[in-house]
């Protein structure tokens, strides 16, 4: 959901006013990305509204939370590791076992945000499972934001955010300094097909999917709206495929389809076999 | 866990202190590198050390490289913890034998994260 020009300089103008940080015109992806989710959790539906009840209310707890967003970067490279760890000591090579005749591998994250996710997936593949070289690697990221998937794109990141749970050796091995920020290389960039998916409605067409990365997102939309893409999600999966969701989601009581692995902390489903 | 951590900044040692004390390390402070070396002597090998660059006497980079050369010490994770951005001297850290490199200004989520990147576990 975009910010408006106005609710995005009010916001910028509180967060400048209490904590000094300053939010440049085009930094409106990073206003969305981080105000959605307390816009969803005080269910007021837009930023429009949001910003209303703060003018309303100026010494309310809404103002403070805002700030409390826009200043606690959530976002990192191999965000919550576990998740990670599992794909590659676990999925990851069960999968290239199992798809080794055709040697093709079918892989969405469903909700790329800034670009860490996808990137830091593209760093494991590439690092760790050099036999897919000569695969055919299918490999999608979506996001909602057009701003946010032209960050992708670019691949360009800050130093605070390369200091976010980025292996020094793979910084090394896959980024390239550009001034002050951090660019990952373009035989890695190349990799990734960046698209624009709202989740909520019409999906393009895509190849039945090995791996589906949908981490963090379903908490955005309510029951309704999570049952249809968990069901959406499921008809694009291979039997075998597996599907990721954050640590604080759940197919539970939503699809009774998919069950969970018991993999430490990972959020690593697939469809219930037999 | 047992830490060393090397700055010739307090203010700096101070906020590095906190971050690992509050994660249950138990923490020993230098002002550089040679102070570091002859703390090492006596704790004997620790768990992790966070190594500033740019100190006087004996610097970051020269300390990684000393304590690499002793066997004693080849468990102990070296993270360096620098104002130095040059992606050469990433490079050279980890060429000498640092395990990960963090680029100042940092937060605790930083340095709690590269901790559990080389396995540290923070609980």
């Amino acid at each position: 959901m975009a910010v408006t020009p106005a609710d995005f300089d009010y916001i910028s103008k509180i967060v400048r006013e209490q904590c000094a940080i300053v939010l440049e015109k085009g930094k409106e992806y990073l206003v969305e990305s981080r105000i959605m989710p307390l816009v969803h959790q005080e269910k007021l539906e837009s930023i429009e509204n949001l910003v209303k009840k703060i003018k309303q209310e100026p010494r309310g707890s809404l103002k403070d939370a805002v700030i409390e967003a826009m200043t606690t970067n959530e976002t990192s490279f191999y965000r919550d590791i576990h998740p990670f760890e599992t794909l590659k000591k676990e999925i990851f090579p069960e999968l290239i076992e199992k798809r080794k005749a055709k040697r093709e591998l079918n892989i969405w994250c469903g909700a790329s945000s800034s670009g860490q996710e996808p990137y830091s997936l593209v760093m494991l593949l590439k690092n760790d499972f050099p036999q897919l070289n000569s695969w055919n690697l299918s490999f999608s990221a979506s996001d909602i934001s057009n701003q946010m998937l032209n960050r992708c794109k670019s691949g360009i990141y800050s130093q605070l955010e390369v200091n976010r749970g980025l292996p020094a050796p793979l910084m090394v091995k896959y980024f390239e300094r550009i001034g002050t920020e951090w660019q990952v290389k373009e035989e890695l960039r190349k990799m990734v097909q960046f698209r624009i998916i709202n989740l909520s409605e019409a999906w393009p067409t895509m190849p039945q999917l090995d791996l589906v990365m949908m981490r963090n997102v379903l908490i955005y939309f309510d029951v309704e709206m999570k049952k249809n893409i968990l069901g959406r999600v499921r008809k694009l999966l291979r039997p075998d495929g597996y599907l990721f969701l954050g640590a604080a989601e759940t197919t539970l009581n939503l699809d009774e389809n998919f069950e969970r692995m018991p993999f430490k902390q990972s959020g690593c489903y697939r469809l219930k076999q037999g | 866990m047992r830490a060393l951590v090397i700055d010739d900044s307090r203010a700096i040692r101070l906020i590095l202190v906190q971050i690992l004390k509050a994660l249950k390390f138990e923490v020993i402070e230098a002002g550089h590198g040679l102070e570091a070396l002859e703390k090492l002597k006596e704790s004997g090998p620790l768990d992790l050390a966070l190594v500033d660059w740019n100190m006087p006497e004996m610097n970051g980079y020269e300390f990684v490289c000393e304590v690499r050369k002793d066997d004693r010490y080849k468990d102990m994770k070296l993270m360096m913890v620098t104002t130095e951005t040059e992606m050469a001297q990433v490079i050279k850290a980890l060429e000498a034998g640092a395990n990960e490199y963090v680029m100042k200004p940092f937060t605790k989520d930083m340095i709690v994260e590269k901790l559990t990147i080389m396995g540290i576990d923070v609980g």
